[in-house]
């Protein structure tokens, strides 16, 4: 509930979250508005049963991979910065960004930014590539194995993760590295499938 | 000494007779004497007042107010099947072997981020934010300092709604809820004749406008003539506790319930006395046909009053209207549906109850400017043939989201506790499923 909410966050947090992630001022202080609400324990950051506790993202078949994206190695809870940060990744890209200084560090929500928050939900293990297991987790979290009807068993997903690897696979090391993944998916319109569009 | 307390008595005799006569008689009799008219006159223009000053000094500093009343994403309303299609355009579909492709999983990770940031469910368990500051405290989100003025108007709000309307309502409700339980003791000893019913009603509705009066209730009833009548089912979505006294201020309802100790069971036990409610011990509720039966028993019985139920099953914040539970949908009486709509302005009468229990509720409805709030009463609708209960209720649903101006959402109010079922995530997986394997099926005819 909105009870001061934006007054706890100060102008100079919000100015250095503007700087890390490009959000503006109203889009930062609305979203805090959300993290106070989404955090029931009132203790400034959220917890992994925070986010299931949203309906829709609780029947999300990735869900659960995305939930995890919000939290560094090892960690449980995150705080509204590193909540940003990951919000920042599906910021649009904006015209006046693609001018920018080539010399200062990549933003949060670049094609490059995009491919990479998208190839790490695949690669859990982060040894930076997506191995046959790994794309085979993923398949089995987003398709209906064990109702009848529309089934797919499992040799059907095994031949459907060996197919996809030879098509990306180039250096024949049976996985997909960052630089394939990259490849494969160039003719995919990543600013718009993977960006959230923001009113205000 | 002894002047000071008989000076005391005298002016609290002449208090509690100008109670009586200015707001206990009119509630009996049911007519106005046109005093909370003129106060809510005075507040409207206050607060048209307080939201002109709030707006002309932020417009003067160039605050920008981010108001959450809108959306903060803009959605693409694409179906699974459209978005995965626009995703897999850049590849050729395969020959064998399914359809999928390293990018399906965007459209997945775009909608739950969407969902984190914003959600059509969890901001139906909290309170409404008000478009412009109502000179209350707790909907006051962005602290700032506008004026003297303001600020002074609103400690002289502070003043008068603590410090006389309070004591004021919680007087006038504790004498309406005693005259409630004597009153429908004292008819309950009558036997049954019809003067009994009427009287009952007489009781309830007298009883029902005094504490309406402890609240400040305003209520434009519409529609009249589709009133419930005896031997239907009266549904309607519900906000709070005080939906009932909100209803029966306008005729008698038999509530359906779980019966409870201590003062509600007082009330309930002396409700009962006088016409049929039903209350239900908390390990019957569990028996869905003991439930079914009972309220099929009471329909049935066409001299009963209209059993009053909220489908929701839970509160709901008055901004949408969640879920109906399809029990009372099945019964086969004639449904009556009313649409109740408060004006968030005047005062927030949602109960959200995790944070707060019934008395601090109450207290809070207390130090309110007011309750305002519509109710429609909606034509009489049936189950048609072949149509089963789900689909009625969600037809009924519709009907009231519509005429109240709410959304309506499929979700379960339920949700408000408890984990969302598995079969949901289930039926994503398996639309998924189809767009991945539905190319195999069209081709070959032995699918298995």
């Amino acid at each position: 509930m909105g009870s001061r909410a934006s007054s706890l966050l100060r102008e100079e947090e919000i100015e250095e979250i503007k700087k890390e992630t490009g959000f503006s001022h109203s889009q930062i202080t609305r979203l805090y508005s959300r993290f106070t609400s989404l955090d029931k324990g009132e203790n400034g950051t959220l917890g992994r049963e925070d986010f299931q506790r949203i309906p829709e993202l609780a029947i999300n078949p990735l869900g659960d991979r995305i939930i995890n994206a919000f939290f560094p190695e090892g960690e449980d809870q995150v705080n509204f910065r590193g909540f940003m940060r990951t919000l920042a990744h599906f910021r649009p890209i904006e015209d006046n960004e693609k001018n920018k200084d080539p010399t200062a560090s990549e933003p949060l929500n670049s094609r490059i930014n995009k491919l990479l928050f998208a190839f790490q939900l695949y690669d859990l293990d982060r040894d930076d590539k997506i191995s046959r297991d790994e794309l085979l987790q993923v398949l089995r979290m987003m398709v209906l194995r064990m109702m009848v009807g529309v089934n797919i068993s499992d040799e059907q997903l095994g031949s459907i993760a060996d197919r996809t690897i030879q098509e990306a696979d180039q250096n024949g090391d049976n996985s997909i590295s960052f630089n394939e993944f990259i490849k494969v998916l160039e003719k995919v319109d990543v600013e718009q499938k993977m960006s959230i569009r923001f009113l205000h | 000494m002894e002047d000071f307390w008989a000076m005391v008595l005298a002016g609290l005799k002449v208090w509690v007779c100008l109670i009586v006569a200015l707001l206990m008689v009119p509630a009996m009799f049911g007519f106005s004497l046109g005093i909370s008219e003129t106060y809510m006159k005075i507040l409207v223009k206050i607060l048209e007042w307080a939201t002109l000053r709030i707006q002309t000094v932020n417009k003067a500093q160039q605050i920008l107010k981010s108001s959450s009343f809108n959306s903060l994403v803009q959605r693409d309303d694409g179906s699974m099947e459209e978005e995965l299609r626009g995703l897999r355009r850049s590849r050729p579909k395969p020959p064998v072997g399914g359809d999928f492709t390293l990018s399906d999983c965007f459209y997945f990770y775009r909608r739950g981020i969407e969902d984190i940031v914003e959600d059509e469910v969890t901001q139906r368990f909290s309170s409404e934010e008000l478009v412009s500051w109502n000179l209350l405290t707790r909907t006051n989100i962005d602290f700032q300092y506008i004026s003297l003025k303001l600020t002074m108007v609103w400690g002289l709000g502070v003043f008068i709604r603590y410090c006389i309307l309070t004591p004021l309502r919680i007087m006038l409700a504790s004498i309406g809820l005693t005259w409630l339980v004597i009153g429908t003791t004292a008819v309950g000893f009558l036997p049954n004749w019809r003067l009994k019913s009427w009287l009952s009603e007489w009781v309830h509705v007298m009883c029902y406008r005094i504490c309406a009066r402890g609240l400040s209730c305003t209520i434009h009833y519409h529609n009249k003539e589709n009133r419930p009548r005896k031997g239907g089912i009266c549904v309607a979505n519900h906000t709070s506790p005080i939906d009932i006294v909100i209803l029966c201020n306008d005729g008698c309802y038999a509530m359906v319930g779980q019966s409870h100790g201590g003062l509600m069971g007082v009330l309930q036990r002396a409700m009962a006395r006088s016409c049929p409610h039903i209350w239900f011990e908390r390990a019957d509720m569990k028996d869905r046909h003991l439930v079914a039966k009972r309220l099929r028993d009471h329909v049935n019985d066409k001299t009963k009053l209209p059993i009053l139920i909220f489908p929701e099953g839970t509160c709901i914040n008055n901004t949408s209207v969640m879920m109906f539970k399809k029990g009372c949908f099945e019964i086969g009486g004639t449904i009556y549906p009313v649409a109740i709509k408060y004006d968030p302005q005047f005062g927030d009468a949602f109960w959200n109850s995790a944070k707060y229990n019934m008395v601090s509720y109450l207290l809070r409805m207390m130090t309110s400017w007011a309750i305002v709030c519509n109710v429609w009463y909606l034509p009489a609708m049936h189950q048609q043939e072949g149509e089963d209960a789900v689909q009625f209720a969600n037809r009924v649903k519709s009907v009231i989201a519509h005429q109240g101006g709410l959304v309506d959402l499929s979700w379960d109010g339920g949700l408000k506790r408890a984990k969302v079922k598995d079969i949901y995530r289930e039926e994503q997986q398996k639309k998924y499923s189809s767009m991945v394997v539905g190319s195999e099926e069209d081709r070959s005819g032995n699918s298995d």
